[in-house]
């Protein structure tokens, strides 16, 4: 009989099914962060070659050297996270109460911009916020630019170029808990709380917090370990960690600096959002 | 269902045309937001298609000159696009059928059986998602370029590519995948067995075709990731040049209006896809 045949192989066929996918996973993902660790106690440089030796100087001299794009990094990611929440979270709402029919046709819109290769709308970003475009022109004439003043390479522009990039990873996380929201609910609450606004608050946004949180998480953390706006659409002043690594590692070959700032960078996001899961109370994060 | 737009103040009455407006932007005030949304969401995908059409007088595609179709007839006029283009298809097609393969097992397990190590798994297929580009990036260079300690040489290139991008690709394969499984009827299955099927047979005839629009999905989702990617790929490709390497390149010197024309039919191909979708999932829901 069929069942009998599973019976005799429940024991390793999930181990069987699992094994290439993890081996992979384990090979090229676990312990390369090993050897990233490893690395990162080396010394030396491209040409004399790398060496081991516990060089915990290494871990100092990135945070010493470049507390600036540390610090930068998190508060670049932090704001453009606050800002694609707050941004969103009204189209989200909008699509799950209002969207009826076209809910899908929308959502489609919403993850548009990841159809176009991540670097090409960047530099269309740089088109639009370039001195000598409508933007900026507009800007100038509100005052809220001055004169020969710019956009482009600035801290602004490299807060809404990472803002906008990463606005899908928020606004769909939002959408999935607003829809799954039972509009009775809010109905009844809207009856027994005076305010609409009070029904908002303590019913609709505490039912969507599943939403809130996936949403900050896949957004800040690319936006952590980003380089590619700081790049594009800021100057070196704004450069974030993402800048230093990149540049240490495939240009000027300080690879075991370069890995200590990974490991830092990972390390640091880790405990944050460790923190943040235990502060919002929710154990839903491996989904 | 009314909105948070009720507790906007009410304005005093002015001339009846204006009251007349005003009420309206209340009411839809919501509805105008979205739109607004919409439209800042997709101007930078305008700019691209637009741009694809520019004929710049220098070597800057940023200012509007005047209109040509020689960017399209000649997409490929620009030293390195289209070797570029091709290694990033080939590594795209080859890598997401991998990671689909090997991530449609790994959640066909953690559906489908209670096993010892089932939250560890859970907990590895997770943390890829959960780490920033650049640390998957550099930490895969680190183990390349230490591959000596355990007597190989690594040629940086395809195959650094390819088993960068099947690394990444696998977790999003299980995630795809896993949401379909779950809401799935087992009771098909325990038919099939009742009838007299071996397992592999209920799989084949039975799992399978109900679980392949997720596989699908998964394998143009890693097909679109994977054709997207450069950090990653930027830390493990040596010379080699995929489509988003070049970009990167030509964004120091000026990119040329072909990028553009790249990034439009990029777009324009899996937007197609996707209405497809939309539209099929709505006739089945229809007939459902």
């Amino acid at each position: 009989m069929g069942l009998g045949f599973l019976h005799r192989h429940r024991g390793t066929t999930p181990y069987l099914l699992l094994l290439p996918g993890l081996l992979w996973l384990g090979v090229f993902f676990l312990v390369p962060l090993g050897f990233l660790v490893y690395q990162s106690l080396q010394s030396g440089n491209f040409v004399v070659g790398y060496a081991f030796h516990w060089a915990w100087s290494n871990y100092w001299d990135s945070v010493k050297g470049y507390s600036g794009e540390f610090e930068r990094s998190f508060e670049y990611a932090g704001i453009a996270t606050a800002l694609a929440l707050i941004v969103s979270y009204p189209v989200a709402y909008w699509i799950a109460f209002r969207g009826g029919r076209w809910k899908n046709l929308l959502l489609l819109f919403i993850v548009a911009p990841f159809f176009v290769t991540y670097l090409i709308r960047t530099l269309a970003w740089q088109t639009i916020l370039s001195d000598h475009g409508f933007v900026v022109r507009s800007l100038a004439t509100l005052h809220l630019v001055a004169h020969g003043g710019r956009v482009l390479n600035t801290a602004v522009a490299v807060v809404a170029g990472i803002t906008y990039n990463f606005l899908p990873f928020m606004a769909l996380p939002l959408y999935v808990s607003l829809e799954q929201i039972d509009a009775r609910l809010i109905e009844a609450a809207e009856d027994l709380y005076a305010s609409k606004l009070h029904a908002f608050l303590r019913v609709t946004v505490p039912l969507s917090l599943p939403g809130i949180v996936a949403g900050t998480l896949l957004t800040f953390i690319p936006a952590a370990g980003d380089f590619i706006n700081a790049q594009l659409l800021g100057s070196p002043t704004n450069h974030m960690i993402g800048n230093v690594i990149q540049s240490k590692f495939l240009e000027t070959g300080d690879v075991p600096v370069a890995a200590s700032m990974s490991f830092i960078l990972m390390a640091i996001i880790v405990v944050m959002v460790l923190a943040y899961a235990r502060a919002v109370g929710t154990e839903q994060l491996t989904g | 269902m009314s909105t948070v737009d009720a507790t906007l103040p009410a304005r005093p009455s002015g001339p009846a045309a204006a009251a007349r407006a005003w009420a309206f932007v209340r009411r839809h005030v919501l509805t105008v937001y979205s739109l607004l949304f919409f439209a800042y969401l997709l101007l930078p995908i305008g700019v691209v298609v637009v741009f694809s059409f520019n004929n710049p007088p220098g070597q800057f595609n940023y200012t509007w000159h005047s209109f040509t179709w020689n960017n399209w007839r000649y997409w490929n006029g620009v030293p390195g696009i289209q070797s570029a283009i091709e290694l990033s298809l080939e590594i795209a097609l080859i890598a997401s059928l991998i990671a689909t393969a090997l991530g449609t097992m790994i959640a066909l397990a953690l559906v489908r059986y209670r096993f010892r190590g089932r939250a560890g798994t859970n907990i590895l297929v997770f943390l890829p998602l959960s780490t920033p580009e650049i640390v998957l990036g550099a930490s895969l260079l680190t183990l390349f370029l230490n591959s000596n300690l355990i007597g190989f040489t690594i040629q940086f290139g395809f195959w650094t590519i390819l088993i960068a991008h099947v690394m990444f690709c696998i977790s999003f394969a299980v995630v795809t995948v896993k949401a379909r499984l779950i809401g799935f009827d087992r009771h098909l299955e325990e038919a099939a067995m009742d009838l007299g099927a071996n397992e592999w047979a209920t799989f084949v005839k039975v799992t399978l075709p109900l679980i392949a629009p997720a596989i699908l999905a998964a394998l143009l989702l890693c097909f679109a990731i994977s054709i997207d990617d450069f950090v990653v790929t930027y830390f493990n490709a040596g010379s080699d040049v995929t489509f988003p390497i070049f970009v990167w390149g030509a964004a120091r010197i000026g990119a040329p209006p072909q990028v553009n024309v790249i990034g439009t039919a990029i777009f324009a191909i899996a937007v197609t896809f996707m209405l497809v979708n939309v539209f099929l999932q709505d006739r089945r829901a229809k007939a459902a």
